[in-house]
């Protein structure tokens, strides 16, 4: 029997963590996977595909139940672990079982934000997380649904919801999408990409709050406008799910922190994805949580691993568009930019440089090179001998340097 | 569906451009242009042509013609007229004039351009029916010097040898003409003669020319002393005992007063290489050569004419011949290279002001005879005014109606500025022109005519070796364009002249030109065409090149004066006492050096035909000067860099090239650009209006002037399809290029400033790109319309960007996605991976690699992740690649 080692949370850094895991070190840790929800964990980046039923439910399931089997992994779905006994290093399950445990992994992950707006409580007002809510969110063709928050979650869920056919009012409080992953410039040039697919995206919009006799059935703004709405989402932002860390005594800040080899405060509790801080820093994508996954999965197995950080990257579709950034996009003073726009193409590219090194971009519509770009940036790159070719791709500053 | 079209024959033309007059066989695609081919049986060129003829065919098209006649109404616009209105309004104005100001009143500013037969109507209607002289042509700017060093000696204007004279030559020397870029073909027969033969080249310019790069011997003479080399060389003779007395005491006389001349002015070989700075071995192993060497053709050109003392210098060449017989025989003469296509032609009918027609002179007996050819109502009665002096006359109000055909005066006139403002002053100025927009025009025509264009024109040209050969139409007349004699005429029997010029065609003309050259002649004049005076209509079109004299029909005259036979009334040559020698105006501390001027090897005169080719157009695009590196450090000037030229009758600024081929102390800048090709490179305003007491041609190859860098900060380019207007102080020329036009610019203007330029000058109706590195000063901009390149601005800090790419995509119909995404990288594509539109965003997995992947038989994500890592990551590209698996793998449709 290999030694006892219990997941908490069945999403994608849990998936990861686990393939990583068996592939290091398959027999040598006897594996147990705690999740809410009933079904096998799924690829949360697809929900706004299967929301605007462009991808079939089940075919954004990350495995098979075959590949959890073929990796002797206890899958516990639909359970909730309530308390980690760090004396007895025992798991208490809701039900009252527990799981011994000689290592704990907590992914637990994030939940909606729910903002402090009045009506916020009504019937018909909805967040955009898992696959229950896309269940909730399931509209009718011409029903009125109002998205408040316009950063990627939002525009997911406004995107999937105006592919299903309903009226989708995207209200946002900031001047700009996405604001933390875009330029001024890209963040137009998604807006203009959404408004074509028959979103209304109402920014500098603040929520004064959501209407309705029993059901919301409005949103009012604070200049007074009202917006009808047969249902309202709400998704200004995630927050780490650090209750059950908080309760067992580890040492949490905005998320559960944890050090460059994802140990907690306590022996034997490792943290990943978006529930961990790491250096001050909760992640909020795929990417970081895979790369937390991986080097905790080969600590485990007995390698030296350790993370540094992500140079914060986003690299995404949303909305049908391919959109990227990366380091300081936006450009700091003192920093030099290039930049390359193909309107027709609806291409926009940005690239800030500082002395001579790739400090950030954003790709808007063509991101066929982020990666590379992403390496400039993480590795330092020195970029005068290609400065020219830089915004044209690899291939060319590759030929051209050869 | 339309019968294919049967394939035209090739009709047998001349050349347009140089006075080799090459024969050209054009073959007329139905479409409007033709394919171009030397004429094998032409006797000037068998066959070959040069870059400029053979790129004949890009100039044909329409795009810049002049279609219809156009009259300025009282708000200065020129609007569209018919003949009739147009040709009564030139009629009233001449006759106005005429009246209240008398017939020297009038001008008639011609070119070489103009067939023999147009000339010729020009000609009679001024000095036979008007009653002024005032008929001159650009060929004062060109060939004046030879003619008046001709007359002066031979007592005619007459080129002694032929052709065939520099394929059995021994020495071969070119005086003042670089004749590898400006009589490519000709040139070509003296390199086919030194490989073949051995002959040896001598060239003589102060630049070391293309020319030179063949020379077996270079004499890099200072500027206007070749007076002075070539009275060396007669005195050297006469020292060595190596004169021809015999034919000098038989056939000629005044030989002792000019070699006592040439004595004084070049007493030895020590005084020759100071005076000329040359090497003082050099001059003595050229005139050993000379001595040594019987048969000698000796060619000059513009460096000989365009000078105060042009005549001086043609016949200080022409006297060494004379004086050692090596005239009129094989291999034996002095040769003038005719800088354009007609310039001879017009000699021959009295285009110039200070000749009648016909090679006579403005004495009363044939003032009496020409009187009576033409049953003249109202002749002439004294030469008219040269190029210079005319212009000077329409700025001082003396001539107040003037009528340009054919040729650009204000871009190629000395003080061109002071040209230009004196325009302004006429009361009737007509242009006849093939295009609708030029320097001149521009200057504020009145009445602007469509004149017919080469391939269009009818009748005759005679080319330096006075051969009269054909231009032969084959093309139609495009919109309302008229040949030149045609226009004339119809002023003429407008003024009441009917009688005299009602010819139906340029056959017509021709004959009553031979008839006249014939008339009471008696072998008094060399020019003598009547063999050919009463060819019919069917033997006109078919006329072979031939060479004058055509006394009787038995033929043409390959030689003249072997045996005497000179044309002074006593038959025989005069040698003339030369002046002492200097250039025009001396260098003064403020205009330190000298500015030669000439042409380059693909550009013709003011670039209305030439500058519509873009084979053409990349030898040298943008107007420049050639400078000393020497000079150009003393200065300040770096080589692609910019500097202002400035004299003391204009200026210019012009890119910078550097050349140990130049002389120290003397600059050389190219004729070409004019106002509609570049922004500030109009030479002609530089140049001073000193001219040859003789000859009155402008000495356009030494003015003093100053050098000072000019600084842009930004290079680049624009390709358009419209002219576009610039920012303030940019400098730019054009360039034709595929697809529309080029312009390389330099400019101050900052890069926001560009960008929002071209977005006027591209439109609204096109999809732009754009890239900007600011720091780096980088800009560029690209318009789309319907998938093809309409624009494409590149501005740079570091240079002129590389333009080739863009340039070919400007030609393409059709631009791909992935040359789009290169395009502003001004790179090519070739051996750029293209990966298409990117399926997984993770690892950037493009959609052709996967579609290759599944090509050699993947069928599952998971395999497509093996190879290529779509899919792996996030995972949600997984649905499309199920997709793709599913479409890219489902069989065909039976």
């Amino acid at each position: 029997m290999g030694e006892p080692l219990v997941v908490i949370g069945n999403g994608m850094a849990a998936a990861h963590f686990v393939d990583a895991l068996t592939r290091a070190a398959l027999g040598r840790f006897a594996i147990a996977v705690v999740g809410e929800e009933r079904q096998l964990a799924y690829n949360r980046v697809l929900l706004s595909s299967v929301l605007a039923g462009d991808v079939a439910r089940n075919e954004i399931e990350l495995h098979p139940a075959q590949w959890w089997v073929d990796r002797g992994v206890t899958l516990l779905t639909g359970h909730r672990a309530v308390a980690i006994d760090t004396a007895i290093r025992r798991v208490r399950l809701a039900g009252g079982a527990t799981l011994p445990y000689r290592h704990v992994v907590l992914a637990t992950g994030s939940r909606p934000a729910r903002p402090a707006i009045p009506g916020i409580d009504r019937p018909g007002v909805l967040t955009f997380r898992d696959m229950a809510d896309i269940e909730a969110l399931s509209v009718g063709p011409g029903s009125k649904v109002v998205v408040i928050g316009g950063g990627l979650l939002g525009l997911e869920a406004a995107y999937g919801l105006a592919k299903a056919g309903a009226q989708v009012a995207l209200v946002h409080l900031m001047d700009r999408l996405m604001e933390r992953q875009l330029d001024a410039r890209a963040a137009a040039m998604l807006r203009d990409a959404v408004e074509a697919i028959g979103v209304d995206v109402l920014l500098q919009a603040q929520t004064a709050r959501i209407e309705g006799r029993r059901r919301a059935n409005a949103v009012v703004l604070a200049d007074g406008r009202v917006l009808e709405a047969d249902k309202v989402v709400v998704a200004t932002g995630i927050s780490p799910n650090v209750d059950l860390a908080y309760a067992t005594g580890l040492s949490v800040g905005r998320g559960i922190v944890v050090d460059d080899h994802m140990c907690t405060s306590h022996t034997g509790i490792s943290a990943i994805g978006e529930c961990a801080e790491h250096r001050g820093v909760c992640y909020g994508l795929v990417e970081p949580a895979y790369e937390q996954a991986r080097v905790l999965a080969r600590r485990l197995a007995g390698h030296n691993a350790s993370y540094a950080g992500s140079i914060l990257s986003t690299n995404l579709k949303v909305s049908g568009v391919h959109v990227f950034s990366a380091g300081d996009f936006l450009g700091a003073p003192g920093t030099e930019s290039i930049v390359y726009s193909d309107a027709g193409l609806k291409h926009y590219k940005k690239f800030v440089i500082a002395e001579g090194r790739l400090v950030g971009a954003v790709l808007f519509g063509d991101t066929g090179d982020a990666r590379w770009y992403l390496d400039l940036i993480r590795n330092g790159t020195p970029i005068e001998a290609f400065r020219d070719d830089l915004a044209f791709g690899r291939a060319l500053a590759e030929r051209v340097a050869a | 569906m339309n019968a294919p079209l049967q394939t035209p024959a090739s009709v047998k033309t001349t050349c347009p451009y140089c006075g080799v007059g090459c024969g050209v066989l054009a073959r007329p695609d139905g479409r409007g242009g033709a394919m171009i081919a030397g004429d094998p049986d032409h006797p000037a060129n068998f066959g070959r042509l040069c870059s400029k003829g053979a790129a004949l065919g890009d100039t044909l098209g329409l795009k810049t013609r002049l279609l219809h006649p156009l009259v300025r109404n009282e708000r200065g616009v020129l609007n569209r007229a018919s003949w009739d209105d147009a040709l009564g309004t030139i009629a009233d104005g001449l006759r106005d004039t005429i009246e209240r100001h008398g017939p020297d009143s009038v001008a008639f500013y011609l070119s070489g351009q103009l067939l023999t037969e147009d000339y010729y109507v020009a000609n009679k209607l001024m000095k036979g029916f008007i009653g002024s002289a005032n008929v001159d042509t650009n060929s004062r700017l060109c060939m004046a010097s030879s003619v008046a060093g001709h007359r002066r000696v031979f007592g005619e204007d007459v080129v002694p040898g032929c052709y065939a004279d520099f394929d059995t030559a021994d020495l071969i020397v070119l005086v003042g003409s670089n004749a590898a870029w400006c009589h490519p073909v000709l040139y070509q027969r003296i390199i086919a003669n030194k490989r073949d033969r051995g002959a040896k080249l001598v060239v003589i310019d102060p630049r070391r020319t293309a020319s030179a790069e063949d020379a077996d011997l270079f004499l890099g003479i200072a500027p206007g002393m070749d007076t002075v080399l070539f009275s060396g060389l007669l005195v050297f003779l006469a020292d060595q005992g190596a004169l021809d007395l015999d034919y000098i005491a038989a056939y000629s006389d005044g030989f002792a007063t000019a070699l006592a001349q040439a004595r004084r002015l070049a007493p030895d070989m020590t005084s020759v290489a100071a005076a000329t700075k040359l090497a003082i071995t050099d001059v003595e192993q050229f005139f050993r050569l000379f001595q040594a060497t019987p048969k000698i053709v000796t060619a000059f050109s513009q460096g000989v004419n365009q000078s105060a003392q042009g005549t001086d210098k043609v016949a200080a060449i022409i006297q060494c011949h004379l004086a050692t017989g090596r005239i009129g025989m094989e291999g034996q003469t002095p040769f003038s290279l005719t800088g354009q296509p007609n310039a001879m032609g017009g000699r021959e009918v009295g285009g110039l002001a200070n000749q009648l027609a016909a090679h006579m002179d403005f004495t009363p007996r044939e003032i009496d005879r020409v009187r009576r050819f033409w049953r003249a109502q109202r002749m002439a009665t004294h030469p008219g005014l040269k190029a210079v002096d005319l212009f000077e006359a329409v700025a001082r109000g003396e001539i107040k109606a003037l009528w340009v055909m054919g040729t650009n005066p204000v871009v190629s006139l000395p003080d061109a500025d002071a040209a230009r403002a004196a325009l302004r002053k006429l009361d009737l100025f007509v242009v006849s022109e093939n295009v609708c927009s030029n320097d001149t025009v521009a200057a504020g025509a009145h009445i602007v005519l469509p004149a017919a264009a080469w391939g269009e024109k009818d009748g005759t040209v005679t080319n330096s070796e006075r051969r009269i050969a054909r231009q032969r139409p084959f093309l139609p007349l495009p919109g309302q364009a008229r040949p030149d004699w045609w226009i004339v005429s119809e002023v003429a029997k407008r003024l009441g002249f009917g009688d005299a010029f009602s010819y139906r065609s340029a056959a017509d003309i021709f004959r009553e030109h031979a008839a006249l050259s014939a008339f009471e002649n008696n072998h008094t004049r060399a020019f003598n065409i009547g063999g050919l005076a009463d060819l019919d209509d069917a033997a006109f079109a078919v006329m072979t090149p031939v060479q004058w004299p055509v006394s009787s029909r038995a033929g043409g005259t390959s030689r003249l004066f072997a045996d005497g036979g000179y044309c002074h009334a006593d038959g025989k040559a005069s040698f003339a006492a030369v002046a002492d020698v200097a250039l025009a105006e001396p260098l003064h501390d403020n205009f330190p050096l000298r500015l030669n001027t000439g042409r380059i090897r693909d550009q013709w005169h003011t670039m209305t035909r030439t500058g519509l080719s873009a084979r053409l157009g990349l030898h040298l695009m943008e107007p420049f000067v050639e400078v000393h590196p020497d000079d150009a450090a003393f200065y300040g000037l770096g080589d692609g860099e910019f500097a202002r030229l400035r004299t003391r009758h204009g200026a210019c600024v012009l890119k910078v090239v550097l050349t140990p081929g130049q002389q120290r102390g003397s600059v050389f800048a190219p004729i070409h650009w004019s106002n509609e090709t570049a922004s500030d490179a109009r030479i002609g305003a530089l140049i001073a209006p000193l001219t040859d007491p003789v000859s009155g041609q402008p000495e356009a190859k030494a003015t003093p002037v100053a050098v000072a860098p000019v600084t842009f900060r930004y290079r680049g380019f624009v390709l358009a399809r419209d002219v576009p207007d610039w920012p303030a102080e940019s400098w730019w020329a054009r360039v034709a290029v595929n697809g529309g036009d080029a312009y390389l610019f330099a400019g101050n203007a900052e890069l926001t400033v560009w960008q929002g330029w071209a977005n006027r000058v591209f439109g609204n109706d096109v999809e732009l790109a754009d890239y900007c590195d600011q720091q780096k000063g980088e800009c560029r901009v690209a318009a789309f319309r319907e998938g093809r390149l309409a624009g494409a601005l590149f501005v740079s800090a570091s240079g002129l960007p590389l333009w080739d790419t863009v340039k070919a995509l400007f030609d393409s119909d059709a631009v791909d996605d992935s040359a789009r995404r290169l395009l502003l990288s001004g790179k090519t594509a070739d051996g750029v991976a293209q990966p298409g539109p990117t399926v997984c965003a993770c690892f950037n997995v493009g959609l052709n690699p996967i579609r290759a992947c599944i090509a050699q038989g993947a069928t599952t994500p998971a395999a497509i992740g093996m190879a290529t890592k779509a899919g792996t990551n996030c995972g949600s590209c997984i649905p499309e690649l199920k997709r793709l698996l599913h479409h890219d793998a489902a069989p065909l449709a039976i």
